[in-house]
């Protein structure tokens, strides 16, 4: 048992017992739909059927519906990707290395922050394949016995490597999150009334019995997949920073990217967690669990990485200028000041600068100016990735060839499609799935609430005493 | 033992009841218990019972939807007779001849299982035994051309041959007042010879020819013909308004010559100097040393300069750039015997001036062969002005129209239509429902070039004949065949032609003839035509032209020519060399003047002709372009069904073209207002300047007469050991090749930048047209394409914003690029599925069935030289005019020994690995090594420069071996060598002869 200094905050706020934890977590679980999430989830299918749409006409006509050329070979496909990756981060970030540095804070929005990496990694995912001219043989990046004699797949390409950190990553992260899932699923199972929902979380649930050895058991598996998970969260970026950086397109052809790749990632994802978190904690009435201290420390997350980001993006130019590269040097220079000017601007602003203000502590604790500027770092995240690879590939060697880009409906489409579908599969996680994880809630309870230890007061943590008289409810 | 185990056969053979014993020899004892079970009923009585019924309708149905989920039957059906020398798989080639509009070139059809499928230069021609031009390459589609008239036309509507002969013969018989035969030049001397014969019949017969892009005043300052010029002999070339590497007379020959005198012999370095003024930016223009741009209104003025400077007579004038003029001048006399001054200008008196100029410099008998003038041209703009008029007088009886459109393409087109209908016949031989057959009462289609027989004389002494390389697709007929026809004769062209040559033979007849009809050329001096240059001295009076505001030039574009070849997508989709604009015409103008009037590129102007007719175009801003004028080109603006990939493009600009004392001059002044509608102009290269990069080299002759060790910068990369080469310093294993190396030097000093490379690339190697909208969208598929940059205006260092703006009067550099097949390629690693690999010899290969187009290749590659199928592009509706395609006859142009690339694959410029396989594999079947020369790219072959040398680098004897050893460390270079990549493609530094 650490020692927690009693000025920090507590972590769990309102006084709450163990019943409430589970009371608080079920109640959308186990309750009708509510309006809000409704016509959210309504918004959210609107946008999936976008992404049906764009899909369609992708995969039906070829790539020409989007507006890539002879030049500029990829643009918002790969921008996409490696947004969708980035924001992907934080959940295995927050499960894994702040599980390792016993970080307790992580315990109320890791289960959200986790199911935000898996949905964030479908929706990547979809990308490598879609953007490809015959997604029909995306399996032939497999390195599969084939009948084609001895051909087999190019261990040189980077983009071997993503498929292999992708989809490792991908299964890591998702074993980690539904091992969390399974005590949880539990409860819910004991609580559940109806058939369908019984049997339904019986069967998540796995059979879950809450005995001293399952627990023991499934401590062990989170720690062991935290260890494995952990290189993952670095690793991914990195190699997704390869793509470009074992390329020699000037503004590609960099050794500073996977540092600086991972501390976009986890900014990134950050920002998205925030995002995310700030409203569901509303709707779903989870301000007790999701605390402002919850917030400030994400927020600080946030100002670290963003000004690793920012510093990055300054030693690209020094680097720039001091390699005497002339299409290096011309590369940024074209990237702060040509065509796509405002494309490196809107990063700048949304990366570099909206962060600092962070280093106010009103701030940092204001819901409304967290929401907010991490909606900026989201849109600058994006354009980071539009201006590495858009602004490098436009205007490379040869000027004969430069041309610009822009994007089709369809490029809108597929885009604004996968949010659709991202926030599809984050409601259905939300109204289905316990958004906290009660069982790592409930062990932070004695140690961080407001509530006060000794039984020999009114509020304690137990609800009743009859509750806390029994050993049945175990997993409550 | 044995015997005591008996094994019966069945309780019949235990019984042994008699019906067995009569069957039990046979194999197939026919009391077998079917008929039992059908209860005594067999399916074959033909009762069928209600169940059976069942059973058949089901069986039935089955049977029938299986069969029909089967794919189509296509029947490859072999030859029940092999034609002898038809070899499968085996391509054949014959000798031919493509002329258009003074574009000659002496060719080779190559034909596979019966079909044409590329033109090749015809090494064994003295005038164009090199390239072809773009045209000639192009002009291999016009033959498969769905949109040509299948059958002749009777007043619009089908009919047949016998019927519409009759009909011809009988008008024919009583035709009243003049019978006219309107044809462009013929340089054919027995069509000329028959059309005379066919005339002889008539009291009042008259052969017209007219050119669209004409030379009439050069022809009749010369006599009737055009001066033979041999731009080899000259050290001083000064041409106005010539665009002689282009379209003027006849361009592939003149770039022959051309580049004979500006390739580098590095042991002893001669150049010439080439002079040019010029109103637009031309591709001669390009290739100048220097260029000074003029109006229109001031070329007479010019050639006046010229002319009373070299003469020594008349007042000095001073109507351009004095400095430059005395240059030239100086260069001109003291070159006395080696220069040659051109125009371009078609007014008599201004070549009159220029023949003066020419006689006066010694021109005669050196840069101008006296005793063998070229034919390429022969239109007469005064007969032809003079016919329609008397067309509108009612005088003329019958007219026929042999590739000719004037009611399309002459300045007066209009009064050719009003005077049309005053024609009793009227008869069209239009291979397609144009706008002047659209007039006639028939239409007689001819054959295409490649059905048909016919002979050529370019130039005096220099034959040769076209034979056909497949049979008439359709039921056209060849317009000699139709006059022998109508004039009651029952030989064909083909033995009238036959006889014709029998005055050149020498010896056997048919031997002779077997052998012009091998070797496709006869240049042994004897000729046919029977044209005697006049020696009456011409008028030397100069037509004015008025100068205007704004002054309008109508220009031939290289790709299109004069609109001829308008219907075919393959030159549509070809770059102009200069503009690189694609798909439809435009109002070039000069930056000043679109700075003046607020206009920027793609913004549609209304452009006002003198006659008050207007067109809207989109305006380009042109550098280069003589400021106060504007170019647009000819041909476009076609409304018609049988030319719909040229429909809704661009806008007829013949209205430029103004008739002047009896000579068309192709400008006069236009208004220019602005509209608020845009149209933006499908370039296939958007950024114009080289950015003070050195991806192109060039450098001064008198540089690299001083040293050309120092003519080629070379990129150093710094190491602890001082600077190295980049190459030096690598990472990377080098592939070892063990037997060939295949590799290819650019000479950039011999590149004039015509695109032919282009045009055979796309030919060879089956590449889609994309269209308009698809360029528009920078996805232009070719393998090979010319990189042109402008010199930029004068900045400071590391101004990139001022440096990406082309100079007002830029030198222009060009640089053919493809894919450089690097040793160390950045492809090559970076496909995830190893689609892209090197081969054991050089090639950097795409094998496109394992590609999954991830593009990354593409991304990766310095050059940007790969190209991605972002749609299907065969068979699909959407690319419809992509013929070679989409329909089946088109599908006839396609290449067998290169596969049509499916959507979503990436491809590139494979140095024609067919080509090298195929040489690869006669050699070892002869038990012998590929012989250097033998195996050549499809871009090289077509050169009309010799400026692409492909072969094995790993020969010590080969050519480019040879060209490498003596350049390295001169004029050869890599492009981007710094990244180390390591091309097999090099190139030599571009040399300018600056004044």
């Amino acid at each position: 048992m650490q020692h927690v200094s009693p000025i920090r905050e507590p972590l769990v706020t309102g006084g709450k017992t163990y019943h409430d934890i589970t009371q608080d977590v079920c109640r959308q679980v186990e309750a009708k739909p509510n309006v809000r999430w409704a016509a959210a989830l309504a918004v959210a299918l609107v946008g999936l059927a976008i992404f049906i749409y764009s899909v369609y006409r992708t995969l039906w006509y070829g790539i020409g519906e989007w507006g890539l050329n002879k030049t500029v070979g990829w643009a918002w496909d790969i921008t996409n990707f490696v947004w969708w990756v980035g924001i992907g981060h934080a959940g295995t970030l927050i499960s894994a290395i702040l599980l390792l540095f016993r970080q307790k804070w992580r315990t109320s929005i890791n289960r959200a922050a986790e199911a935000m990496t898996i949905f964030a990694v479908i929706c990547a995912a979809m990308f490598p394949v879609l953007h490809m001219g015959r997604p029909w043989l995306a399996y032939w990046v497999l390195p599969l016995p084939n009948t084609f004699g001895s051909l087999w797949v190019n261990f040189n390409s980077p983009l071997l490597w993503d498929v292999f950190a992708i989809s490792t990553y991908f299964s890591v992260s998702l074993v980690f999150w539904y091992i969390g899932l399974i005590p949880d699923f539990a409860t819910i199972r004991d609580r559940a009334t109806g058939p369908i929902a019984r049997r339904a979380y019986a069967a998540l649930s796995m059979g879950w019995t809450g005995s001293a050895k399952a627990w023991s058991r499934y401590e062990t598996v989170s720690l062991i997949l935290a260890g494995l998970a952990t290189p993952l969260v670095l690793s991914v970026h990195t190699i997704v920073s390869m793509d470009f950086a074992t390329s020699v397109i000037p503004g590609w052809h960099t050794t500073i990217f996977p540092p600086y790749f991972v501390a976009g990632a986890i900014f990134s994802g950050f920002a998205m967690v925030l995002t995310l978190m700030i409203i569901t904690r509303k709707v779903f009435f989870l301000e007790d669990y999701i605390t402002l201290e919850h917030v400030e420390s994400m927020n600080k997350v946030i100002i670290l990485t963003g000004s690793i980001v920012g510093i990055a993006y300054t030693t690209e130019f020094f680097i720039a200028w001091y390699s005497g590269v002339e299409y290096e040097q011309y590369a940024f220079i074209n990237r702060a000041f040509g065509p796509y000017w405002w494309a490196y601007w809107s990063m700048m602003t949304c990366n570099v600068i909206t962060p600092q203000l962070f280093w106010f502590r009103k701030i940092r604790r204001s819901l409304t100016a967290t929401f907010i500027i991490s909606i900026f770092v989201n849109i600058g995240m994006w354009f980071e990735r539009f201006v590495i690879i858009v602004t490098s590939l436009h205007r490379d060697y040869l000027p004969s060839s430069w041309a610009m880009f822009s994007p089709t409906i369809i490029d809108i489409g597929v885009y604004v499609g996968t949010i659709g579908l991202f926030f599809t599969l984050f409601l259905l996680f939300a109204k289905f799935f316990p958004v906290v994880n009660m069982a790592e809630v409930k062990a932070i309870l004695k140690s961080s609430s407001e509530v006060t230890h000794s039984h020999g007061r009114g509020a304690t943590m137990h609800a009743t005493d009859k509750d806390s008289n029994s050993n049945t409810h175990h997993n409550e | 033992m044995q015997d005591r185990i008996k094994y019966w056969k069945g309780i019949e053979e235990l019984e042994n009841a008699s019906e067995f014993e009569k069957h039990a020899h046979n194999e197939f004892p026919e009391f077998l218990p079917i008929n039992e079970v059908e209860g005594g009923e067999s399916v074959s009585n033909g009762k069928t019972r209600r169940r059976d019924f069942l059973k058949l309708l089901g069986f039935s149905m089955a049977a029938v939807s299986l069969a029909s989920c089967e794919a189509p039957v296509r029947k490859a059906i072999p030859y029940l007779n092999k034609p002898v020398d038809v070899e499968p798989g085996i391509a054949n080639w014959y000798a031919s001849t493509f002329y258009l509009n003074g574009d000659y070139n002496s060719i080779l059809v190559k034909t596979r299982e019966g079909r044409p499928i590329k033109i090749e230069p015809n090494p064994s021609s003295g005038l164009t035994p090199l390239g072809t031009s773009p045209k000639a390459q192009g002009s291999l589609l016009g033959l498969y051309d769905t949109n040509r008239l299948r059958y002749p036309l009777k007043a619009g509507k089908e009919a047949k041959w016998e019927d519409v002969d009759k009909e011809i013969r009988s008008r024919l018989s009583n035709v009243s007042g003049k019978v006219a035969f309107v044809s462009s030049t013929i340089i054919s001397p027995s069509t000329q010879k028959l059309i005379k014969e066919f005339g002889s019949r008539f009291g009042n017969f008259e052969h017209v020819t007219y050119d669209v892009n004409s030379a009439s005043g050069l022809l009749q300052a010369n006599g009737g013909v055009i001066p033979g010029y041999d731009f080899s002999k000259a050290n001083i070339i000064v041409s106005i308004n010539a665009d002689f590497l282009g379209t003027w007379v006849a361009p592939v020959p003149f770039a022959k010559q051309y580049i004979q005198n500006r390739k580098l012999n590095p042991d002893n370095p001669t150049m010439s100097r080439h002079y040019q003024f010029e109103t637009i930016l031309s591709l001669t223009g390009s290739n100048a040393d220097v260029r000074v741009p003029i109006k229109p209104s001031d070329e007479a003025a010019v050639v006046t300069a010229l002319h009373n400077a070299i003469t020594g007579r008349g007042a000095s004038s001073t109507a351009v750039d004095a400095k430059i003029m005395a240059a030239a001048v100086k260069d001109l006399q003291a070159n006395s015997g080696r220069a040659l001054v051109v125009s371009g200008s078609n007014d008599p008196g201004v070549q009159a001036m220029v023949k003066a100029i020419n006689t006066a410099l010694g021109a005669d008998g050196t840069t101008i062969d006296t005793a063998a003038p070229y034919y390429v041209k022969q239109g007469n703009d005064a007969a032809m002005i003079r016919l329609i008029e008397e067309m509108n007088a009612g005088s003329v009886g019958a007219v026929f129209f042999y590739n000719a459109n004037p009611a399309y393409n002459h300045p007066l087109a209009a009064r050719v239509a009003a005077g049309l209908k005053k024609v009793g016949l009227k008869v069209s031989f239009a291979d397609r429902v144009e706008e002047t057959a659209k007039l006639a009462d028939f239409v007689t289609p001819d054959h295409h070039y490649l059905e048909s027989w016919n002979d050529f004389e370019p130039k005096k002494g220099f034959l040769s004949l076209s034979q056909p390389v497949i049979s008439p697709i359709f039921t056209t007929r060849q317009m000699q065949d139709s006059l022998l026809a109508w004039s009651e004769q029952k030989t064909e062209f083909y033995e009238y032609l036959r006889n014709n040559w029998r005055t050149v033979a020498t010896g056997k007849f048919d031997e002779a003839w077997e052998k012009v009809v091998h070797d496709g050329v006869l240049e042994n001096g004897s000729s046919l035509m029977n044209i005697t240059p006049s020696t009456a001295a011409a008028s030397t009076s100069v037509r004015k032209v008025q100068p205007a505001a704004i002054e309008a030039v109508l220009y031939e574009k290289v790709s299109v020519g004069c609109g001829e070849l308008i219907n075919n997508p393959w030159l549509q989709e070809l770059p102009d060399p200069v503009s690189k604009a694609t798909w439809g015409n435009y109002v070039a103008m000069p930056r000043l003047m679109a700075e003046e009037m607020g206009i920027v590129q793609g913004d549609v102007l209304k452009v006002t002709f003198a006659n008050n007719e207007s067109i809207e175009l989109p305006a380009l801003v042109q550098p280069g372009q003589a400021n106060g004028t504007v170019a647009i080109a000819m041909g476009y603006g076609r409304d018609l069904e049988s030319m719909p990939v040229a429909k809704g493009l661009g806008a007829n600009a013949f209205p430029i073209a103004t008739v002047n004392d009896n000579a068309v001059l192709y400008t006069s002044g236009v208004k220019l207002e602005k509209t608020n509608a845009t149209s933006p102009i499908a370039q296939t290269q958007t950024h114009h300047t080289i950015m003070d990069r050195i991806v192109v080299q060039e450098n001064t002759f008198a540089k690299y007469k001083e040293n050309p060790k120092e003519v080629t910068e070379y990129i150093r990369i710094a190491t602890h050991s001082g600077p190295a080469k980049p190459a030096a310093i690598s990472l990377w294993d080098d592939y070892e090749y063990k037997n060939h190396h295949w590799g290819m030097v650019i000479d950039l000093n011999s590149c004039i930048g015509c695109g032919a490379c282009t045009m055979s690339c796309n030919v060879e190697n089956n590449i889609p047209v994309v269209g308009k909208a698809e360029v528009l969208m920078r996805r232009e598929m070719h393998w090979m394409r010319i990189d042109r940059y402008y010199s930029a205006k004068e900045h400071e260092p590391k101004d990139y914003a001022e440096m990406e703006h082309p100079a007002d009067n830029p030198s222009v550099i060009f640089q053919p690029m493809l894919c450089q097949h690097c040793n160390h390629a950045p492809c090559e690693t970076v496909c995830p599925v190893a689609a892209t690999m090197h081969s054991s010899e050089g090639i950097n290969q795409m094998a496109y069935n394992r590609c999954v187009g991830t593009r990354y290749c593409a991304n990766n590659c310095p050059y940007k030289v790969r190209r991605f199928n972002w749609f299907a592009y065969a068979n699909n509706d959407k690319f419809g005019f992509n013929e070679p395609m989409n329909n089946d006859l088109g599908k006839m142009v396609l290449n067998p020994d290169v596969t049509v690339r499916g959507r979503g694959v990436m491809e590139k410029c494979s140095f024609c690995v067919q080509r090298v396989q195929l040489g690869k594999l006669e050699a070892k079947r002869e038990n012998r090594r590929p012989k250097d020369g033998e195996i050549v790219t499809a871009c090289a072959q077509s050169c009309p420069t010799e400026a692409i040398v492909f072969g094995d680098m790993k020969d010590p004897e080969s050519r480019i071996s040879k060209i490498l050893s003596r350049q390295q460390g001169e004029r050869a270079f890599h492009v981007l060598e710094e990244l180390n990549v390591q091309p097999n493609v090099t190139y030599l530094t571009k040399i300018r002869n600056l004044a």
